[in-house]
């Protein structure tokens, strides 16, 4: 007595209408192409076109969303800004699939991108290298990128492909040398998503910062075991409230919740990844930016020269990492002079975090 | 160090955190706990709450108070029940998959809607904790349970309010025998369909209710797919409960307390890897749904479509 009801098709067509459009109505210079749902197809030229050169056509696929305040909004922010800086939609255009946390879907929209003509194809996540690999095979003209990596798949024969990645832990020293001068008790806690990759190096980092300023710190580290559970990372958050902590850190797109907590209990909080000071502007100290838009016109201009991958590139204090301190904050003159410090016997070789 | 662990203040707050964990599990899964009792299986809760956050905190962001988000909340859930209810109970579709239709659905409009309305995500000033007068200064059950917003107090009451509604109300035997027998249940003259929109729209109010304790509630921001599985843990909770309220209501507790208790392991530095321990509330439901659920209590007429013979 089951019927498969017209009904049922169309809510799911629905939903899956409404998850693929999700991004491009929301598009702010419009023209992008965008998608969420896993294959959706890039319709490509826009109508901004039209002149003779065809415009340089990058397209991304990321694990969380453009607005995640953390490493997917990092690289799209980095996208933005080389794109106005070559001369918009004319020049360069972008494609993005947000929301990938299934590799098998995100393989697919790999794929897509690439059979579409994309010129530069971003896998935004360690997770989808293998998908990536397979791929680039097919298609040696296309540019691929990965990230955090830095198997460039040359032992695999191949020269089509870019990896990257973040010298987190540099950034995570420096808020560690904030964190341990900011609150007035002895105790910081730090709200980790996954022990691994790009946070587990931020936040090793941080802790040998804030040891390195003050040895008798105690920095309680947590991790939720996801970077998307916002509710256990607020949860994480009011723990380590308990537990004494008047300083925060944390990473991923799971620390929104946990940011909105510290701002509730008066709590300072250290960002990374992206500028997370608009969710808590008093609380907020600093952020860890990362700057990716260097990388991205670096491939870009190898591939005008001819080279179409091949390189690896890593985000540095001296190279695409910056330490952006909220003006909002009340951040004591003398913190800020420490951090500097920190970041420039960083620059100059004098400390080398985690070695 | 590893005497330090377990003190009363440590327990205090584990049990703090537990109770505060459980809200968006309690009115997600007592809600559900309706619709299956009356034979409806809606897979569809995870969509629903998502929904009823983003409608909560768009209310508040656009400057409404809470109450506004809580109704808002509770109307999108009314209404997307309604829409379960049409191709579920209606058109007999199979439920399982229909539910996760409406799973979809709701992640899909929630994300765009975030996108066209808001765009990046700010925080809202939501429930705020409201420290009961004179109950929260008891010791120990104080700082556990009276210490918290107002909508965590509301999701402990609904756990009573279901138990009086289940069993002590014409519609709760109404919504037993549908659930039981739905053609004896006919024969008495109980409008067996009816019975199932009603149990379906007012569960999916409580799962929007669920979103909203997130939104502005627990969190006071929104974000793309911030139930991140919660939905689904409730539709589990229902069986881990035995369709029963105090069931379910011992397993939301059951769930975040270990998952409480796991965090401030790591917080207080215990010597367990962190993949293990956040894998413990999990482990801990399978557990017991495999050697504790009685499926005898099962309803009989679970996610069977109910057809009217001549």
């Amino acid at each position: 007595m089951r019927k498969f009801s017209w009904s049922l098709v169309l809510v799911l067509l629905a939903g899956l209408v409404f998850s693929a459009c999700a991004a491009p109505v929301a598009a702010p210079a419009g023209g992008e192409v965008a998608a969420t749902a896993p294959g959706a197809e890039t319709a490509g030229g826009d109508a901004a076109g039209g002149d003779a050169a065809a415009p340089l056509r990058i397209a991304i696929i990321m694990p969380s969303s453009i607005t995640d305040v953390a490493w997917s909004q990092s690289m799209y922010t980095g996208l933005k800004a080389v794109q106005a800086e070559m001369g918009g939609e004319a020049a360069m255009q972008i494609s993005y699939t947000e929301n990938m946390f299934n590799v098998a879907d995100a393989a697919t929209a790999i794929r897509d991108y690439a059979v579409d003509g994309n010129d530069i194809v971003i896998a935004h996540g360690t997770q989808y290298g293998n998908a990536m690999f397979d791929v680039a095979v097919e298609f040696p003209e296309t540019t691929f990128a990965w990230g955090t990596a830095i198997d460039t798949g040359a032992d695999k024969g191949l020269s089509n492909v870019f990896a990257y990645e973040a010298q987190a832990q540099e950034g995570g020293y420096v808020n560690g040398v904030i964190a341990a001068l900011m609150g007035d008790s002895d105790t910081i806690g730090v709200v980790g998503p996954v022990e691994a990759g790009d946070a587990k190096l931020y936040i090793d980092g941080f802790v040998e910062g804030v040891k390195a300023t003050k040895p008798d710190m105690q920095v309680n580290v947590s991790y939720t075991g996801s970077f998307g559970d916002t509710a256990l990372a607020a949860e994480a958050a009011n723990t380590h409230i308990k537990a004494g902590a008047k300083v925060l850190t944390g990473s991923a797109q799971q620390v929104v919740g946990a940011i909105g907590v510290a701002a509730e209990n008066g709590v300072y909080w250290l960002g990374t990844q992206s500028d997370q000071s608009p969710l808590a502007p008093e609380w907020v100290v600093a952020n860890q930016l990362y700057d990716w838009t260097g990388v991205i016109k670096d491939m870009i201009a190898k591939r005008e020269a001819g080279a179409v991958g091949g390189a690896a590139y890593s985000l540095t204090l001296n190279d695409g990492l910056v330490i952006q301190f909220n003006d909002q904050a009340p951040v004591p003159a003398e913190v800020k002079a420490a951090a500097e410090k920190a970041i420039e016997d960083i620059k100059s070789g004098v400390i080398t975090p985690l070695k | 160090m590893s005497d330090e662990f377990l003190t009363l203040a440590t327990l205090i707050g584990i049990a703090h955190s537990g109770v505060r964990l459980a809200t968006p599990y309690l009115y997600a899964a007592l809600g559900e706990m309706f619709g299956q009792r009356s034979g409806v299986l809606n897979l569809g809760v995870e969509g629903v709450m998502l929904m009823g956050a983003f409608t909560a905190y768009y209310a508040v962001y656009l400057g409404g108070d809470p109450w506004l988000g809580v109704l808002a909340a509770l109307a999108t859930g009314a209404l997307m029940g309604l829409l379960m209810a049409v191709i579920s109970v209606t058109m007999q579709a199979e439920q399982g998959i229909s539910g996760i239709g409406l799973t979809l659905f709701g992640l899909g409009l929630s994300s765009l809607l975030l996108k066209v309305l808001v765009g990046a995500p700010v925080s809202v000033k939501g429930f705020s904790v409201w420290e009961i007068p004179g109950l929260s200064a008891i010791p120990v059950i104080g700082p556990i349970f009276f210490d918290h917003n107002v909508l965590v107090y509301l999701a402990y009451l609904l756990a009573p309010a279901s138990i009086y509604v289940l069993n002590r109300t014409t519609f709760g035997l109404k919504i037993r025998a549908v659930g039981q027998n739905p053609e004896a249940a006919d024969s008495l003259g109980v409008r067996v369909n009816a019975v199932r929109y009603a149990t379906v729209i007012l569960g999916s109010s409580l799962a929007g209710l669920a979103g909203a304790s997130l939104s502005i509630g627990l969190l006071s921001i929104f974000q793309e797919n911030i139930t991140n599985g919660i939905g689904f843990i409730a539709v589990a909770l229902v069986y881990f409960g035995s369709w029963r309220p105090l069931g379910v209501l011992a397993g939301a507790l059951l769930f975040s307390t270990i998952n409480a208790f796991q965090l401030w392991m790591q917080v207080l530095g215990a010597p367990i890897p962190s993949d293990l321990a956040v894998m413990l509330p999990y482990i801990l439901t399978i557990v017991v749904l495999a050697v504790g659920v009685k499926q005898i209590r099962q309803p009989a007429a679970l996610t069977k479509p109910y057809e009217r013979g001549e």
